[in-house]
């Protein structure tokens, strides 16, 4: 009882206390803003590619592809585990405007806009037809032409909030579409000529994924159309990947290792068919799996910085270690009485280590809700800096992030704050114990020879 | 004289203390030894180790040499957890320069010793019970008026009071006082002379070091110590 009540007192007479205080206020502050918007980047990033993926795809990266998936596609659906399936055409291929002869390189991606929607979130990044995909390949002015949809970011420049000026209706806009089709050899279609699959598609609507890469670089065709520009309908129709969604409930991982085995299984059933040797070149990954090279880098960035957070830690060990042996080098008095009315050795620890707790405890939450009341203000903070100064954390016109992601993941608030209160504890040993040491005649300085 | 009339007898002290490369033997072979409520000053020069052999006696400090018993009981064979107990129960210290902590009121000062040995269940069952008797003690040494006042804001004189009431507060079959006037002017001295002899006469054992041999007189018997030894 005594030691809280000590350990209270030297927190509001020792004004050294209160730097020791700051320093873990401080560093609990910067810890909880800096991980709070760097996890909501990260944990931003993985759902977009979640939702640009779904949860699991059976697909390979050779541009060939790869045939018989329609009883794949079948069989998959007569799981109890899987919701939907869409199959997926990726490719390359250059685009024109018309009357413009130069071409630019894009990822092409041939889907059906509705199924594709049943199994990512490919409709919600649609800006005019997110409510009915299935028209979202109608061109609003003339609805029996083919339409496209083009990633947002090859059409529109975000302005400086990250957002896009759309017009009312799509642009009027027909885009020559040209790809190299491929046999099930991997040759050139048509090898020998001159002649290549092109196609107008007229645009009929922008997506937004939200991943920079994706929205700059890729144009979704109808999927039919695709299959034929890739010179993948015939003469066994194949595709390049096979996209899943698992029903609700279903554990990804699991789900996916399941898949696995039924592909391993069809596989082996086909064996023997014409072109049954592009099936070994498939392979079934969950959404992680599938995205890994891109949330590699990320991921990494992540570890990085909760490696330079425990070097920050370290650094309020050391702080607090140092306020702690001056404490204790100003309360050697102090002590020697304590022992001299019967404290132990355990006592005077306890007393040292609980004021240290005591900081780490005020510190932490001092620092906890300082960093709360930032990130909830630190949209408009940075409005108003723009405002003012024209300061942005991110150039929005450059890079895919709109609000500075600010909603803190209360057990990571908890576990910032128990380190907080560990490294107090852990600065405080040394002093603490060398207190305890510490003999009373030496300390009351009573010993007149 | 049986030994059982001994409350505490420290035989053949022997200490020694580095002082760099140097050793000094502060006590040679000095022999104690103090009857139930007796008020014993031991006297000696400065430096003729009066103040080691305190500190022995209330084991804040180990001989080289010789043994002390309490009751009976040898503390060295006593381990850490028992000294402490020694020290919190049976000895009671009074210092000459007081050492009150700074940061506790005169009350909170008083209650320390109580207040160590009782976890915070503990002490909420007996904290009425020892609050009563720190008042007691604070009404006896005169500063009741003063029980919410922190250290610094008492005279030298009412410290050295709250010093003794502290040293009081788990009723100690012991009191050892190290030069307990030696911080105050003559007529503060002496009020504290006259607490100590008051306390005394109710039966408190005590032994006082000092160097002033009128002091000293007022206690009922005299040890001195010249050279480490007593004479």
């Amino acid at each position: 009882m005594y030691k809280f009540k000590l350990a209270f007192r030297y927190l509001y007479r020792r004004k050294i206390s209160y730097l020791a205080l700051i320093a873990v206020a401080l560093c609990v502050f910067s810890v909880v803003v800096v991980m709070t918007v760097m996890n909501g980047l990260v944990s931003n990033f993985k759902e977009k590619n979640h939702n640009y993926t779904g949860d699991c795809v059976v697909g390979t990266n050779s541009l060939v592809g790869f045939p018989y998936y329609e009883d794949f596609s079948k069989e998959l659906l007569s799981t109890d585990f899987i919701k939907a399936v869409s199959p997926v055409i990726k490719s390359y291929c250059l685009i024109s405007t018309e009357g413009s002869s130069r071409g630019t390189g894009l990822e092409m991606m041939g889907v059906d806009a509705a199924a594709f929607s049943r199994v990512t979130d490919f409709n919600r990044g649609l800006h005019y037809h997110k409510n009915d995909p299935s028209k979202a390949f109608k061109p609003a002015d003339e609805p029996n032409l083919p339409g496209c949809i083009v990633g947002v970011d090859l059409w529109y420049q975000r302005d400086s909030r990250g957002k896009y000026d759309y017009d009312i209706q799509p642009p009027s806009a027909a885009l020559s579409v040209t790809c190299f089709p491929l046999t099930a050899k991997g040759a050139l279609a048509k090898a020998g000529t001159d002649l290549v699959n092109t196609k107008t598609f007229y645009l009929s609507d922008f997506s937004q994924t939200g991943l920079a890469r994706v929205d700059g670089s890729t144009i979704y065709v109808p999927f039919d159309e695709a299959q034929t520009l890739c010179g993948m309908i015939e003469p066994i129709p194949r595709i390049s990947a096979l996209h899943i969604k698992f029903k609700p409930g279903t554990n990804i991982e699991e789900g996916s290792r399941k898949v696995g085995a039924m592909w391993s299984k069809y596989f082996q059933q086909q064996n023997g068919k014409p072109n049954a040797e592009l099936l070994a070149q498939v392979n079934v990954n969950s959404w992680k799996e599938y995205r890994r090279e891109v949330m590699a880098g990320m991921e990494k960035e992540q570890i990085m910085l909760i490696i330079m957070f425990g070097l920050v830690g370290l650094t309020t060990v050391f702080v607090v270690g140092v306020v702690f042996y001056m404490i204790v080098s100003h309360k050697t008095k102090d002590i020697g009485i304590l022992k001299s009315i019967g404290a132990s050795f355990g006592d005077v620890v306890g007393l040292f280590l609980g004021f240290a707790g005591i900081i780490g405890l005020i510190g932490s939450s001092i620092g906890i809700l300082a960093g709360l009341v930032f990130l909830k203000n630190i949209n408009n903070i940075e409005d108003w800096l723009y405002e003012k100064f024209g300061f942005q954390l991110w150039d929005r016109t450059i890079y895919a992030i709109g609000l500075i992601p600010h909603r803190p993941d209360y057990t990571i608030l908890m576990i910032i704050g128990c380190c907080a209160i560990l490294a107090c504890l852990a600065g405080a040993i040394l002093p603490s114990i060398s207190a305890a040491k510490a003999r009373p005649t030496d300390t009351l300085q009573v010993s007149q020879l | 004289m049986s030994e059982g009339e001994f409350i505490i007898q420290a035989k053949g002290i022997h200490k020694t203390y580095k002082l760099g490369a140097a050793q000094v033997q502060v006590l040679k072979g000095a022999d104690v030894s103090v009857k139930r409520k007796e008020f014993v000053a031991i006297v000696g020069a400065s430096g003729s180790g009066k103040s080691t052999l305190l500190h022995i006696l209330g084991a804040l400090d180990r001989p080289n040499k010789g043994t002390v018993q309490f009751e009976g009981k040898d503390l060295n064979t006593m381990g850490g957890s028992e000294l402490n107990k020694y020290r919190n129960k049976m000895i009671g210290f009074v210092f000459q320069f007081y050492h009150l902590l700074d940061e506790l009121n005169v009350m909170e000062n008083v209650l320390l010793p109580a207040m160590i040995p009782a976890g915070i269940a503990g002490w909420i069952t007996k904290k009425a019970k020892a609050k009563n008797r720190a008042l007691d003690l604070l009404k006896a040494v005169g500063l009741k008026d003063r029980a919410l006042h922190k250290p610094y804001q008492l005279s030298g004189g009412e410290r050295q009071r709250a010093a003794i009431a502290r040293a009081l507060m788990n009723e100690p079959k012991l009191l050892l006082a190290d030069e307990p006037t030696g911080n105050l002017d003559s007529a503060t001295g002496n009020g504290i002379l006259e607490l100590l002899e008051r306390f005394n006469r109710d039966g408190q054992t005590i032994v006082m070091v000092t160097h002033d041999e009128r002091v000293a007189r007022r206690a009922g018997r005299t040890i001195t110590l010249i050279d480490g030894k007593v004479s």
